[in-house]
């Protein structure tokens, strides 16, 4: 079967996009900054028939019309609303893929039939964008080039087997060549695309280099040119609607197992596993309310997921009942199948249970985990981190220097006596000096702006009191005082 | 006081050793453990108090395998550090901070009812009801997990195993001293130690009273 592609262009893509969402009469333009000056983005139908054009500094287009409302350019709304219209051409036909920044190429191949044919189709797709508000043009045509060029001149559909004589009369700047290669061929007198198949090929590859004939044969279909519509990424989310609310916190877990189950399906068909999922309990009054519980680590184990929910499920107000289940992987990651062998140590999974249960009541930033770090200063010695997004590591073993098995925030030491002190007072105690081993002198980090350090440096004594604690003091010369800040076992 | 059996060993010739100053290492039997006396029994929870509970609690995590949890409220500023703690025990630690006492005792009754952590420490801050302790033994039953609370003098519950009193005890330069008083036993005897302990080795060294 002869091969159709529907090329659709939306020369407006940028303003009428932005105009949809804030609408706004007469002539608006898109600017977009270049360089140090502002130049025109993109303009709507207004602002084209005053006569202004894309690209234009902003400046010349004020002179020219002084009532000009613009609106700074927003590449990344321009992509989102590009993939939308991809996905809502996917009505169309089943491949759909971006071309260029403003447009999509759809292969309908077999499928106009369905709309009543080609003409019909195009005229269904006019229809719905002229609705949405966002000009559009659309060829048909059976290579992408072809379909491409047309849809620059005007739209149109092309007979199978009569590319050259239809796409012949159209200008060579319709072939996707840059514009200087254009304007050496004018200078030749070579006008139009039929031009170029009358001269003999050799002498212009050698003189323009071999890309206007691939050009050429890209748009003539002698070399081939495939859509390559990208695989949609995988969605992780299911629902279910039910014909009667319910409101029991029993019927809302047998209603979010049935989801656990088709969701933890859609997980390992793709080798992935949640980190973090999302349910979301539609009442019969129109409002939602949301759950999220985090994972400890990536899994897709219906039975063990569905405990964690228990508790904000019982703590949910059902309002006059729920009658909508949603449940999405808001975050998830690969997590491949691995080998059960009965009797095996499951000792990974039940730390990882653990660690959820733990992390969705208090927060799974306060179930954590220390790791060695390399520094002096006692405080930045270590670093505290949350135990389910990181794994255990070795602490090298340093029995010298010592250093107290407690720390705490600096605390001072008051009504000291000597250097270093033979007796002090601390947490409204009184000590004395029994021996002392020191001083270890411990400069700031001066790349660091760490306010506990402002004092300057540190020079820190093991302080054994005749009372019994093991103390670890320091005295800061800088700042006259001394302070505790730690405890030896 | 110890029997005096329990310090003082007779020699192989009969006759009892110094009676100034005996030190008895305890050998690390496998059949006994290394920290003998103070080995807690499995799948219960204890108690400490005291100045030196918290040296006490890091002696136990060298007598436990297995992952650690530390569960303290978020305001406590009194930290474990990791680079004084005895070696192999960073690693295995997890601090759990809790927002109130009902977390903190949520925290460890999970803790504790999971067969994974080799030792559960707590620091509540209120007094514990018997309530609280009570099914603070039923999780630790249920895990297999052993539990050491550590409360403030007079605060513990009566459904504790054993309850010790620590004590940091100033001695000779060579000598980290505690003191560790064992009041409340539910399957034996009470009685008190004195021993060594320099936080690194899982290997503790008594000193009698009379070497004072």
């Amino acid at each position: 079967m002869a091969r159709r592609l529907l090329v659709i262009w939306f020369p407006r893509l940028a303003s009428d996009t932005s105009l949809r969402s804030r609408p706004l009469g007469g002539p608006v333009a898109l600017t977009r900054r270049q360089g140090n000056t502002d130049v025109l983005h993109c303009l709507n139908l207004d602002a084209e028939t005053a006569g202004l054009s894309r690209g234009m500094g902003l400046a010349d287009a004020r002179a020219i019309l002084p009532d000009l409302a613009t609106r700074p350019a927003d590449p990344v709304q321009e992509a989102r609303a590009q993939e939308a219209l991809r996905r809502w051409a996917g009505r169309y036909a089943p491949q759909v893929a971006a071309d260029g920044p403003d447009g999509l190429v759809a292969d309908i191949t077999g499928v106009a039939h369905l709309f009543g044919g080609e003409d019909a189709l195009r005229d269904d797709l006019h229809d719905r964008m002229a609705r949405a508000g966002i000009a559009v043009q659309t060829a048909i045509a059976p290579t992408r080039s072809g379909g491409h060029a047309l849809t620059r001149h005007g739209g149109g559909i092309v007979l199978d087997g009569q590319v050259s004589e239809q796409l012949g009369t159209l200008p060579v700047t319709a072939l996707n060549i840059p514009p200087d290669v254009a304007g050496g061929l004018n200078r030749l007198g070579l006008t139009r695309i039929a031009d170029l198949l009358r001269v003999p090929r050799a002498p212009l590859v050698r003189r323009f280099g071999p890309d206007v004939m691939k050009a050429l044969d890209k748009m003539l279909g002698s070399l081939p040119e495939p859509v390559a519509a990208p695989p949609d990424p995988p969605h992780f989310g299911v629902r279910i609607s039910l014909p009667e609310p319910i409101g029991l916190t029993a019927d809302v877990m047998a209603g979010l197992d049935l989801l656990l189950t088709r969701l933890c399906h859609k997980l390992a068909a793709t080798h992935m596993g949640a980190r973090r999922i999302r349910l979301e309990l539609g009442r019969v009054d129109g409002s939602t309310a949301r759950l999220e519980i985090g994972l400890a680590r990536a899994m897709r184990d219906p039975a063990r997921i569905a405990p964690l929910f228990h508790k904000g499920i019982d703590d949910t107000h059902a309002g006059f009942g729920i009658d909508m289940l949603r449940l999405v992987a808001t975050v998830t990651e690969p997590l491949l199948p691995a080998q059960i062998v009965p009797g095996q140590n499951r000792g990974g999974d039940e730390m990882s249970d653990l660690l959820s249960r733990l992390g969705n009541r208090l927060g799974f930033d306060h179930v954590l985990r220390c790791l060695p770090a390399d520094s002096l200063v006692p405080e930045r010695s270590f670093r505290v981190v949350p135990a389910a997004y990181h794994d255990a590591q070795p602490f090298p073993y340093r029995p010298r220097p010592a250093r107290p098995a407690l720390i705490f925030p600096p605390e001072p030491v008051r009504q000291t006596r000597g250097h270093p002190p033979t007796r002090f007072h601390w947490r409204n105690m009184r000590f004395s000096t029994l021996r002392a081993q020191g001083p270890e002198r411990i400069t700031p980090e001066w790349w660091q702006d760490d306010p506990a350090w402002r004092s300057g440096i540190r020079d820190y004594w093991r302080i054994e009191t005749s009372e019994g604690p093991r103390l670890w003091l320091f005295h800061t010369p800088n700042a006259p005082g001394w302070y505790a800040q730690g405890r030896f076992p | 006081m110890p029997p005096a059996s329990q310090l003082q060993r007779p020699q192989p010739d009969g006759r009892l050793g110094p009676s100034r100053r005996v030190i008895v290492k305890i050998l690390p039997d496998p059949a006994i453990g290394p920290g003998a006396p103070f080995l807690l029994a499995p799948a219960r929870v204890h108690e400490a108090e005291g100045e030196g509970r918290r040296t006490f609690a890091l002696f136990q995590t060298l007598q436990h395998a297995g992952p650690l949890f530390w569960v303290l409220s978020q305001h406590q500023a009194s930290r474990p550090m990791p680079r004084g703690l005895p070696p192999g025990v960073a690693e295995r630690l997890h601090i759990v901070e809790a927002r109130s006492e009902t977390d903190l005792l949520w925290a460890t009754e999970e803790a504790l009812r999971s067969p994974v952590p080799g030792l559960v420490i707590a620091e509540p801050a209120k007094p514990l009801s018997l309530t609280a302790g009570r099914r603070l033994q039923l999780a630790a039953e249920a895990g297999q997990t052993t539990g050491l609370l550590l409360i403030h003098a007079g605060q513990g519950s009566n459904a504790a195993e054993t309850r010790w009193k620590c004590d940091l005890v100033a001695g000779p330069s060579d000598s980290t001293r505690h003191r560790w008083n064992l009041n409340k036993n539910k399957k034996g005897t009470s009685g008190f130690w004195t021993l060594h302990w320099d936080g690194t080795t899982a290997a503790c060294h008594m000193v009698s009273e009379t070497g004072e």
